[in-house]
């Protein structure tokens, strides 16, 4: 019976009372307050993609290892997939949804087109998510600084080498040079 | 992944008295939910430890003191880190990528043994302390073998201390997609001689190479290295190096961290 669930239930230590193999979380995602009831065992990229309908973000692996996955938590970049929902209560999630000026490309994006920085696009969103830390942390990034950087992202279809001018890119115009 | 329940300690003595046969802790998570996504691991509690206080570096005199839920991004940051180990900051600059170092924590890798992390190299040659929730641990003791710790069930790592080397560094050859160690060497010399920990190639977790020990401790050098006779025996063979590549880099491995220390 739901009561009987309800009163011996353990309440975690931020006071949620669990039902039913769910938790309440509550997150900024892209600026905007969200609120939902998720299974413990749910997976932030599946929260991501699946709840919120936030697409751009990727599932690529099994392994935790290609980077297509990858999004901001409080400002620095993470792999969702290998993250739970629930991880992120209290948190703030950027996608790659969220980083455009409305209808203005945020500088990495607008250098991946430029520069050619894509073929198929899965690894892209990932890659640019990671490059905007890599970029912001070190502007003045070498291009093998930029190779190490990225060592979490894997890319099947360009060789790496389209990216890493895009990146170079990007850092040029959002160091302001 | 199998379903579990979530929930976060509000401190330790919380965590601790949640600590079961069912459940487990959860600290970056870098490894745990891998291994929970590919059903070998099926905790029906996860234990997370973020809201616990153990975040944190410590420079104790003698010693370098970090947390056990500080993130390898931290320790590779610390400005006391570099001053006093420049070697372990480097060390977990090389941790796996980015996002597992915005994630990853020193206690979450000492506490899982996993044969070819960097930590327990680290820790195993510096003659580190692990301050558990009920006692300390000397390196020496605490690591069992692959994947195991002198850690008891309802055993947390609140923190590890490092003492201070006149020299220490590490040196990796890492597997290129994974960036787990194939073979890691990490050195140090201390007032008590030199110690070489390695890990990657054992194939029953990190272990001090004591030969290796020996001559450095006579002439501090790579040279020295040259007619020591590392045995590829009880080196893991796998896909990425069979045993006698391991044993060679191994080697490789412990020439470039001894030339680092000299850095």
């Amino acid at each position: 019976m739901l009561s009987e669930v309800l009163a011996t239930a353990p309440t975690q230590g931020t006071g949620r009372r669990k039902v039913h193999g769910m938790v309440k979380i509550c997150l900024t995602v892209n600026g905007a307050s969200v609120n939902d009831d998720v299974p413990d065992n749910m997976l932030l990229v599946d929260f991501i993609r699946e709840r919120l309908k936030l697409t751009g973000t990727h599932v690529g692996c099994d392994t935790s290892q290609c980077g297509a996955c990858v999004i901001h938590l409080d400002g620095e970049s993470v792999k969702s997939c290998s993250m739970l929902a629930a991880m992120a209560d209290g948190k703030s999630i950027t996608t790659i949804e969220g980083i455009a000026d409305g209808d203005k490309l945020h500088p990495m994006q607008e250098a991946f087109h430029q520069n050619h920085g894509l073929q198929c696009g899965f690894c892209t969103s990932g890659m640019v998510m990671s490059a905007i830390e890599l970029v912001t942390n070190n502007p003045d990034a070498s291009e093998q600084q930029i190779r190490e950087g990225l060592e979490g992202n894997i890319c099947r279809c360009t060789g790496y080498h389209n990216i890493v001018k895009s990146v170079q890119a990007a850092a040029q115009v959002m160091s302001g040079r | 992944m199998y379903q579990t329940r979530y929930l976060r300690a509000a401190d330790v003595a919380d965590a601790a008295a949640r600590l079961d046969d069912d459940a487990k802790l959860l600290a970056g998570g870098m490894t745990l939910l891998p291994t929970m996504k590919q059903r070998l691991a099926s905790p029906e509690v996860l234990v997370d430890l973020a809201d616990c206080g153990l975040v944190g570096i410590e420079d104790t005199g003698d010693a370098i003191k970090i947390g056990a839920m500080t993130r390898h991004a931290d320790v590779e940051r610390s400005e006391i880190v570099r001053q006093a180990i420049p070697g372990l900051a480097a060390l977990a600059s090389r941790i796996g990528d980015r996002q597992v170092r915005n994630r990853g924590t020193i206690g979450g890798s000492l506490a899982n043994n996993d044969p070819s992390a960097c930590y327990p190299a680290a820790a195993l040659a510096l003659s580190a302390t692990i301050h558990t929730n009920t006692r300390d641990i000397e390196a020496d003791d605490y690591f069992l073998g692959m994947f195991e710790t002198a850690l008891e069930e309802d055993e947390i790592i609140l923190a590890v201390s490092f003492p201070k080397p006149e020299a220490a560094a590490y040196a990796k050859f890492p597997n290129p997609a994974s960036r787990y160690a194939i073979a890691g060497v990490f050195v140090a010399r201390t007032g008590n001689g030199v110690h070489v920990a390695v890990t990657g190639a054992g194939d029953d977790g990190v272990f001090r190479h004591a030969a290796m020990e020996a001559v450095l401790n006579i002439s501090f050098t790579p040279a020295a290295l040259d007619d020591v006779e590392i045995s590829s025996d009880e080196m893991i063979s796998d896909i990425h190096a069979d045993a006698d590549y391991r044993a060679a880099l191994v080697k490789e491995m412990a020439k470039r961290a001894v030339i680092a220390c000299g850095e």
